[in-house]
């Protein structure tokens, strides 16, 4: 992987080891791969979104030249198993399995598979395929009949308890300075640039799978359990992830219908599906409604939070987000009540999608501060400044480490804060509005349990084997850093090989846990081989030495006194080939059986905000800049800051790369980002990049990314807090409160239009 | 997508011999379409849209109708010139900046490099009940099915000539600034060649949405003349979209003023994003004709081309959002240092 020898160790800021591959072409990624022969698929999904198939008609599609077959649910009944729903222990991020009766439960769901010898005639004969449906009225969502409302507590047989403290209500009704409201964020899809594909390839009964997954474990775990084979005879293969951001985490349920169609044919199968089928064969962003309560004294300081919110689902699993796990806990605050619902409508499977509860709760928190900041006539970074706490509300328990004031001081500071006028509608430029608004910004620390074997050869080259997965952030980078460091060697003398679940499991790449996980056990396999090397030292040039005092750095073992053994000197002693050590970590704090469940491919992170001794998380400060125009009211974003910290930082070009994206996306989250469902029929009608927009070159022309020194002394032995999913959570608040600030009008439904402050 | 023909027509005749039909939407039934830059043909074909049997490139006909010419008279177009090609032309930026304009806010830049002039006006609706088949109700695509977007998701859809039967909003910018400017049309067909005013090119969609020009069967478009007059330097685009570029209109509009000090000799107004054709703004013209050019003037007129206009649910803002438009389109013209 890595070419020439660059220096790496943790901190610095080495390119991307796999940069040359990918901008060149020769990283493959999943549809890439060659296997010899294959038939495509093309899916075929449904037109309506309840109902049941009533008839089809496979003739005109069958006399398409160089059909092989047509897989419904008719030949398909019984072929694929329940894997269980990731959320009650299970492996599928929806529990929706098409092909296996004749009933329809969402738009866009998997009706059939057409397999060709070629990909267009697949699609052709798709196209011919008449289905006909008999159609039962769905329910879309909010203000749908037939949308069955329960809380989260109840969905989750009790497991799930809405987090509180005190009398909110009382203590709202009782305070000096009160602010309600209610507040929306839209149905949002992923869309990463890699589409979803699948390759299933079966030779002597062994599955091979390529495909994008943030979870490769838990993708070869969840088909075994699928396909009633052993785990041991599939083999998911993943090395680049076009982007994901939540939506490869779990298994969809494309991929075990895929790996029949190979086995049927008894040749390799090749999907790519299109775009719009993406908005419905994978997962995406619920849609939520919120309601916020703030009650403070008459300095600004907070008496009572009530903060209440309700997730759209599909009919059978109960996912939700839940961020008042995180808003109930930020600020000092005595009273507090959350309530989670969730809507049970005719849709399918939301799931994760960065920072999945952070972003739709902290938007209405966060807005809702700036609202209590406006009425308390108080700047809005001093209202959370008199809010600051080192302990959470809730249990009273201590973060392990908090700069949010740091942030917003050293931020306010670049942005210019101090020039604000805090009048609304006062500052302006030409034809244009001008509003300033920030917010806070907090992803939870999670760690999961992870494996990890690291091989030196004696020529002085190191090997890093775990399974983790490059879904665009730099992980390649990052863990060949941890190495490099560990064992005292340039950046280019590490090979680290990921995205294969032959290889020791590592985490699920979701909550931001990778690097601070797999990092952590990359570093004890190294400081398990610098044991070794160290405790065969007893002659040569570190005879006597204390071995527990010996450190590799730049290709030799050191002692504290500057004696020195080459490497390969120092490896002959210890060993007469190869050292090879295979690690495991349990962090602190997470149960004993998280290895194990990260072994069967289970999602089992912890850390965050469900400590028992402390809480610990990432935490920032977001400016942004708005501009709307005073006659036409197109919003437009010159300038957008972001000043974070989060413990150590192991990369901070990738580190900032990660925060820009998520400032951007944040962006895009709050201005143009919208799935749009039509009422009626409860299907998606802007299923593709043109119509649903994101952000242009043109909307991001400065994206400003700040790092404050923060040290982290529990969380784990790096001092790492996870920063994947920070950027974009600030976002959406910052720019409703400068769109405040700028018109004067409080939008609190996402994203805001040009006829939200028209 | 299903198997077609690919050929190249040498010459028009060859193109003519072929294309039995090239702007009305009725796939199923189109043998033959034309393919010059086709950043809106293979969009429609991927998505079986459009399926014809035989898809014919005009572009080597660039020769002969891909021509940016400025004369006395005015200033002449070919169809097979592209965007970016005319947006950038010295002479059409500085003598009819709103031409350059509405091709320049359009559509990307790698786009603007493929998309030809002719295809450019008749690009499709981007009605996303019309682009995607999985949806039974399009009167435009299939005749008589209904209008899923009445009722539906109409945010970006039409409210001036719009019907029972459609809704949907011409997409493009550059119609606008032709039919601002008055400009000809220039056909050839089986039947000779014909010229049209390019405001007539386009039909409201009425009970025939499917219908969307009246070019005949064969014919091609060959180019645009746009006559030059005293209103075309003081002309301008203003396009507001929902982001800063690669968007399709929310609202738009072309202005070309004749001024005589601060009083209106004669306005001419095109409206886009808010109308089921590139739309002719006469009764804000006649608002303004003779009139002092002031905020008050200006909101008169955008008064006067919105009442007639019809919301539809999702697209209750855009009669507000095309006044204010307009009126912003109108100021900064008169503004305009010429």
């Amino acid at each position: 992987m890595p070419d020439g020898s660059m220096s790496g160790r943790i901190g610095q800021s080495p390119v991307r080891v796999d940069g040359r591959a990918k901008v060149t072409g020769a990283a493959h990624y999943a549809s890439d791969m060659a296997v010899p022969n294959p038939a495509w698929a093309w899916l075929v999904t449904s037109a309506i979104a309840r109902g049941r198939i009533a008839a089809i008609d496979e003739a005109a599609a069958r006399a398409v030249p160089g059909v092989l077959d047509i897989l419904t649910h008719r030949s398909m009944r019984g072929e694929v198993g329940d894997a269980g729903f990731f959320a009650g222990g299970g492996y599928a991020g929806s529990t929706i399995r098409p092909l296996q009766d004749d009933r329809v439960r969402h738009d866009g769901e998997i009706v059939a598979i057409v397999l060709a010898e070629g990909l267009e005639q697949a699609r052709e004969a798709a196209y011919r395929l008449r289905i006909d449906y008999a159609e039962e009225t769905p329910a879309a969502g909010f203000g749908s009949e037939g949308a069955e409302l329960v809380s989260a507590r109840e969905a989750s047989g009790g497991s799930f308890e809405d987090p509180g403290v005190g009398d909110a209500d009382a203590a709202f009704a009782g305070a000096a300075i009160r602010v309600a409201a209610d507040y929306a964020t839209p149905t949002q899809h992923h869309n990463p640039i890699e589409l979803f594909t699948t390759t299933a390839q079966w030779e002597d009964g062994r599955l091979t799978v390529f495909e994008g997954s943030q979870y490769v474990h838990g993708l070869k775990n969840g088909l075994a359990a699928q396909l009633g084979l052993d785990p041991a005879m599939v083999r998911v293969e993943s090395p680049y992830i076009g982007g994901a951001f939540g939506s490869r985490g779990s298994l969809t349920q494309r991929t075990a219908l895929i790996a029949v169609a190979a086995r049927r044919l008894n040749r390799p199968v090749k999907l790519v599906a299109t775009r719009d089928q993406g908005f419905t064969i994978a997962s995406y962003r619920a849609e939520t409604r919120q309601h916020v309560k703030l009650g403070a004294d008459t300095d600004g300081r907070l008496v009572a939070l009530v903060h209440e919110g309700t997730e759209v689902t599909s009919r059978p699993d109960p996912y939700k987000v839940a961020g008042t796990q995180t808003t109930s806990r930020i600020y000092a605050c005595p009273n507090i009540r959350t309530r989670v619902s969730l809507l049970h409508a005719d849709r399918n499977t939301p799931g994760f999608m960065r920072s999945p509860p952070e972003l739709p709760y902290m938007f209405a928190l966060e807005s809702a501060m700036d609202e209590l900041a406006h009425a308390a006539g108080l700047d809005p970074i001093e209202l959370r400044r008199r809010n600051d706490t080192m302990r959470e509300p809730i249990k009273g328990l201590p973060w392990t480490s908090r700069s949010l004031m740091p942030c917003f001081d050293r931020g306010a500071a670049a942005f210019g804060w101090a020039e604000r006028n805090p009048a609304p509608r006062s500052m302006r430029e030409g034809d244009w509005l001008v509003g300033w608004g920030c917010a806070t910004t907090i992803y939870p620390t999670h760690l999961g349990a992870a494996t990890a074997r690291v091989t030196l050869t004696p020529d002085g080259r190191a090997r890093v084997q775990t399974a983790a997965h490059e879904i665009g952030t730099g992980t390649y980078t990052v863990v060949a850093q941890a190495a490099a460091e560990g064992l005292g060697l340039p950046l280019g003398k590490v090979l680290v090989e990921m995205g294969d679940s032959d290889l020791p499991p590592a985490p699920v790449s979701g909550g931001s846990n990778v690097t601070a996980s797999v990092c952590t056990v990359v570093m004890q396999a190294c400081e398990q081989i610098r044991a070794r090397l160290a405790a065969a030292a007893t002659e040569g040039p570190l005879q006597g030495r204390d071995p527990a005092t010996l450190r590799l750095l730049d290709g030799a073992l050191r002692a504290p006194d500057g004696a020195a053994e080459p490497l390969a000197a120092a490896m002959a002693r210890a060993a007469n080939g190869a050292i090879e050590v295979y690690a495991e970590n349990i962090p602190e704090g997470l149960p004993p059986d998280s290895l194990k469940k990260l072994y069967q491919g289970k999602q089992a992170l912890g850390g965050g905000l469900e400590g028992k001794q402390h809480v610990m998380a990432a935490f920032g400060a977001e400016f942004v800049e708005v501009r709307v125009h005073s006659r036409t009211a197109e919003l437009r974003v010159p300038r957008i800051l972001g000043a974070f910290a989060a413990g150590r930082i192991v990369n901070p070009r990738t580190a900032r790369s990660q925060l820009m994206g998520g400032l951007i996306w944040g962006i895009g989250s709050a201005l143009h980002e919208a799935t749009e469902i039509d009422r009626r029929t409860a299907r998606y009608v802007n299923d593709n990049i043109a119509e649903y927009l994101i952000p242009v070159n043109a909307d991001v022309p400065q994206v400003e990314v700040l790092f404050v020194e923060e040290e982290e002394r529990t969380a784990n032995p790096l001092g790492i807090k996870g920063l994947g999913e920070l950027g974009n959570v600030g976002t959406n608040a910052a720019i409703a409160n400068a769109v405040f600030h700028a018109t004067g009008k409080r939008v609190r439904e996402l994203p805001i239009r040009i006829e939200s402050v028209l | 997508m299903r198997p077609f023909a690919f050929e190249r027509a040498p010459d028009l005749a060859a193109a003519q011999r072929v294309v039995a039909l090239s702007a009305s939407s009725r796939a199923e039934t189109v043998p033959a379409m034309l393919l010059a830059g086709g950043t809106t043909l293979l969009d429609l074909m991927k998505l079986d849209v459009l399926r014809p049997e035989r898809v014919v490139d005009i572009n080597a006909l660039a020769g002969r109708f891909g021509g940016v010419a400025a004369e006395p008279a005015g200033l002449r177009l070919g169809a097979l010139a592209r965007m970016a090609q005319v947006a950038d032309d010295a002479g059409v930026r500085r003598d009819y900046p709103v031409i350059a304009e509405s091709l320049a806010l359009a559509a990307s830049a790698q786009l603007r490099n493929m998309a030809s002039l002719g295809g450019n006006v008749l690009q499709r609706t981007r009605c996303s009940y019309f682009r995607d088949v999985s949806h039974a109700a399009c009167n435009k695509r299939n005749p008589g099915s209904g209008c899923a977007a009445l009722g539906g998701c109409n945010r970006q859809h039409a409210v001036l000539g719009t019907s029972d039967h459609c809704i949907a909003t011409y997409p493009g910018d550059f119609a606008q600034a032709l039919v601002a400017l008055d400009a000809v049309v220039e056909i050839e067909g089986p039947q000779g060649a014909r010229r049209l005013p390019f405001a007539g090119l386009h039909r409201l969609p009425g009970d025939r949405p499917d219908e969307e020009t009246v070019l005949r069967p064969g014919e091609i478009i060959a180019g645009f003349l746009v006559p030059a007059g005293p209103w075309a330097r003081r002309s301008r685009y203003v396009k507001v979209r929902d982001r800063e570029s690669y968007a399709f209109a929310a609202a738009s509009a072309a202005v070309a003023l004749d001024l005589d000090g601060d009083r209106v000799r004669e306005a001419r107004i095109a409206l886009g994003g808010v109308a089921t054709i590139p739309w002719r703004a006469r009764e804000a013209e006649a608002a303004l004709a003779g009139q002092v050019l002031d905020e008050a003037g200006a909101e008169r007129a955008a008064a006067a081309a919105f009442r007639e206009a019809r919301t539809h649910g999702d697209n209750d803002h855009k009669p507000e959002l095309g006044r204010r438009t307009l009126v912003r389109a109108l100021l900064e013209a008169a503004r305009m240092e010429i």
